[in-house]
């Protein structure tokens, strides 16, 4: 059942309507034009607008206001009734990238810093991406329009793109790149195959090389020119780097060690960070919060029992973004693996149960990301120029009985399947 | 698992416990180490330092005051040898010369021991790295400054070390079957598998570590020249091998056959540096004269053997005979466990070798404080010294006592009562969270 009302202009419209009827089971639809009236618009770039229209044209925000003229050419949604908010963006994903491979053994055990372990800061998520991935779907169906995705694997895991979730071509996807390089420490434990490092100290240490051969490789730059290093050339492209902080001693072990890097630091992870707020407050480093709150495991046996801090942490995490907010901190969330549509809103709505208010939750998820990547620019808000990236929805996006009726990505309208938010 | 809730609560309560305070504990017998025992003795506190030794003291206004009459104030005990609160892996095992790791990286101040080793008098502990390299990582030594960040807990101004090891541990070559590697690549072993390729690794590390140290004087020379050469490529592996020989950074050498220990002190000796510890060396009673040549000292168990080949030579007698042959001892824990109680591990040297108190009391206080080079700021009651202070309800060398309050510069982390007092309430409270996390309440006589 198709639930736009063309309403007066049905009759102009005609022989685009032929043509999508032609290609309604592709459920995208790509007029030049769209405008959808009356709406409720968060903005996001200042007030609410109550009653609002939202022109979009060519994949971008034309206009938003009260007073816009609707173009001829242009299909209409009445929005009376409907809420428009910013398209969500995902701080920290897979999405659109294959579906992981085991992590390749090297062909020689690494013996040192040297051999470049479990290094792949020169590959690039823009190169990989993949547009049939069932997940953009689950991921739009949640109100996601965006995402930063990163490769997954390896120390160095390469550098992030920020991608649209729409469909159709794999270079349509790419917003901006790259976008950063994740961190991710690798702790082995029994035979270390791919060698060094295997502790956590031991990734720490390569880290902290790594960075060092970067800004020696810069000064032998300005001197003479040394054989290029695509490993060092990944880093020194990489605006940001993000290093994973999940517990307190985590977060102080990272705000410890990132002025080592001399690289912009993203935090991720988080979910300890309720002990550390004032810590946090004071050092300015942009967040991304994991929805993945911890969770007393599905299959838990008699045995696996809790202690203390962990039963804490699995109360408290999802008050994090709630104390994060107040304390006036910028943060984003990141799926963190989930995958599914019910699972992403319900990741969301913990957070707000645990005293986010909504109009933080919607800053986090869209303006607060966007300007994390240097992004604001195309991304995040309503307004004029943007990217169309809209979620559009009947009640307030976090109710659990609100169904979001479309998703614009990059103006190209989606209309979720409605069963998932049963 | 209530321990760990309990603590994470005595965590904050401490954290908030005396800043600048001045604190006095009266009428205890205090068993200074350095300065002999003082009956119905009262100690001084200010700014975290020990302001006043003696008899008699009285409390400067607003002080708290803490009776210990009957009770025995020792310095708080000091272990060399720890691998207590390091998180990720205690080991960097994967190559032989593993320098540019750093315990400092990875101490984890939430590790539940270090309030349990507290409970035990403990103040201090040179954290390790483990021994499965012949050049293991970087050490550390902390203050068991319980609820306070890892930053926080380090020992400022203590000499950094570096963690060797010789013997079994290094030359396991660890074995890589072929089944889990990709076709074609033969099953692994880590270079060396023998004693003599373990000392092979440390010459051959310092040969490099010299060149190393040449390319940077070089270069430094160019650039006070006026000069603007490209500086040679900062090496995390070679650094502070070259602060080994410039003397700014202490070897802990993990060791046990009395061979192994002649072997490091001559490569020592070859390359130009000064092994400061040795670390177990279980036969150094062999080779007592030696050690003391060299200047080393030794870091054992008071009485654990035999839990390997290299470990069945021993005697429990070594502490007493490296101490009266001039060696400086001290008796360690290398255990999660036994650094609860080093105390009574101390306590052994009397039965095995006739140390005297004081001299038992010095194997977990000034002696390895000595050894960590702190023994200016730690390892005895004394004026000016930090206030590291452990009382005990009996004496401390008895295995009857036990201790009942820890201070750390002055600042209180361990109180037995509170402890004690504490622990329903936060009973309660896990219970209330596992409710919460299973949703299935707890019957109300679960105990």
């Amino acid at each position: 059942m198709r639930r736009v009302r063309f309403g007066a202009r049905r009759s102009r419209c005609a022989a685009v309507v032929t043509l999508l009827a032609a290609c309604a089971s592709l459920r995208a639809e790509v007029p030049s034009a769209v405008a959808i009236r009356d709406a409720r618009v968060v903005t996001v770039a200042g007030e609410d607008l109550p009653k609002a229209t939202v022109l979009l044209r060519d994949g971008l925000i034309q206009d938003v206001g009260t007073g816009v003229a609707i173009p001829r050419d242009a299909w209409v949604i009445e929005g009376a009734g409907l809420t428009i908010y910013p398209g969500f963006i995902d701080g920290l994903s897979q999405w659109g990238l294959a579906p992981d491979s085991p992590p390749a053994v090297p062909a020689v055990r690494a013996q040192g810093p040297e051999d470049r372990p479990q290094t792949y800061s020169f590959e690039r998520a823009a190169d990989m991406l993949n547009p049939s991935d069932h997940r953009l779907e689950a991921a739009r169906g949640a109100g996601f329009t965006a995402a930063a995705t990163f490769p997954d694997r390896g120390i160095f895991e390469g550098l992030g793109a920020m991608i649209s979730l729409g469909s159709g071509n794999a270079r349509d996807m790419v917003i901006a790149q790259p976008v950063g390089q994740q961190v991710t420490f690798r702790i082995t434990r029994g035979p270390a195959r791919s060698g060094y490092p295997a502790s956590l100290m031991g990734n720490i240490a390569y880290v902290r090389q790594l960075y060092l051969d970067l800004d020696h490789y810069k000064q032998a730059k300005e001197i003479h020119r040394p054989e290029y290093d695509h490993v060092l050339e990944g880093l020194a492209e990489s605006p940001r780097v993000l290093l994973p902080a999940e517990e307190a001693q985590q977060i102080d072990r990272m705000l410890n060690f990132a002025p080592e890097l001399k690289t912009p630091v993203v935090l991720y992870g988080l979910h300890e960070a309720y002990r550390r707020i004032d810590t946090l407050k004071q050092t300015h480093v942009p967040l991304l919060v994991s929805l993945k709150w911890p969770e007393k495991p599905k299959d838990a046996g008699p045995n696996d029992v809790a202690n203390y801090r962990q039963l804490l942490m699995r109360e408290q995490a999802p008050a994090v973004p709630g104390l994060l907010a107040k304390a006036g901190m910028k943060f984003g969330f990141y799926s963190d693996g989930i995958d599914t549509t019910a699972g992403l809103r319900q990741a969301v709505k913990k957070a707000i149960d645990a005293g986010l208010s909504k109009a933080d939750a919607i800053r986090a998820l869209t303006r607060n990301a966007a300007e994390i990547y240097g992004v604001a620019d195309r991304l995040g808000s309503i307004e004029r120029g943007k990217i169309a990236n809209l979620v559009i929805t009947k009640g307030d996006v976090f109710e659990e009985k609100s169904t979001i009726e479309y998703v614009f990505v990059a103006g190209r309208k989606f209309e979720p399947p409605k069963e998932v938010h049963e | 698992m209530w321990p760990v809730c309990l603590a994470v609560l005595l965590a904050a309560a401490t954290a908030q416990l005396g800043a600048a305070e001045a604190l006095l504990i009266r009428n205890a017998t205090v068993l200074t180490v350095t300065k002999g025992t003082i009956q119905d003795g009262s100690v001084l506190v200010e700014d975290g330092k020990i302001a006043a030794v003696g008899q008699n003291l009285s409390a400067p206004a607003g002080a708290i005051v803490v009776d210990a009459s009957g009770k025995f104030l020792i310095p708080g005990i000091i272990d060399c040898h720890s691998h207590t609160a390091i998180e990720g892996g205690v080991n960097e095992g994967t190559v032989s010369d593993s320098s540019m790791v750093s315990i400092e990286d990875v101490i984890d101040p939430t590790d539940i021991n270090i309030y349990r080793a507290l409970a035990g008098g403990l103040t201090v502990s040179n954290v390790l790295h483990g021994s499965a390299n012949a050049i293991g990582g970087q050490t550390v030594v902390i203050k068991l400054r319980w609820g306070k960040t890892a930053q926080e807990m380090l020992f400022a101004g203590a000499k950094p070390g570096i963690k060797f090891a010789l013997g079994e541990n290094p030359k396991r070559q660890g074995y890589t079957p072929p089944s889990v590697l990709p076709p074609g690549r033969p099953a692994e072993r880590r270079y060396p598998g023998t004693r003599m390729g373990v000392e092979d690794v440390i010459r051959e590390s310092f040969i490099e570590a010299k060149n190393y140290q040449e390319d940077w004087q070089a270069y430094r020379l160019r650039v006070a020249r006026g000069e603007h050469p490209l500086p040679p490529r900062k090496d995390l592996r070679l650094e502070p091998l070259v602060e080994v020989l410039e003397g700014k950074r202490y070897v802990h050498a993990h060791c046990y056959r009395s061979d192994e220990i002649l072997m490091l002190l001559r490569v020592a000796d070859e390359m130009g540096f000064k092994i400061r510890t040795l670390q177990h060396a279980l036969e150094a009673y062999k080779v007592a004269r030696e050690i003391a040549e060299h200047g080393a000292s030794v870091s054992t168990f008071s009485d654990w053997w035999s839990y390997k080949i290299e470990a069945f030579d021993a005697t429990p007698y070594n502490v007493a005979i490296l101490t009266r042959k001039g060696v400086l001892v001290s008796v360690n824990s290398d255990s999660d466990e036994l650094q609860r109680h080093l105390n009574l591990e101390a306590a052994k040297s009397m039965r095995y070798g006739g140390l005297n108190e004081t001299e038992a009391l010095a194997l977990v206080t000034i002696n390895p404080a000595k050894q960590l080079g702190i023994d200016d700021k730690v390892g005895s009651i004394e004026v000016g010294k930090s206030a590291d202070l452990a009382l005990f309800d009996g004496h401390p060398l008895s295995n009857y006592s036990k201790a009942l309050r820890v201070w750390i510069d002055g600042h209180e982390y361990f109180d037995r009562d509170k402890d004690l007092e504490t622990r329903p309430d936060f009973e309660r409270k896990k219970r209330a969270l596992e409710d919460k996390d299973s949703g299935i309440p707890h019957l109300p006589t679960r105990r």
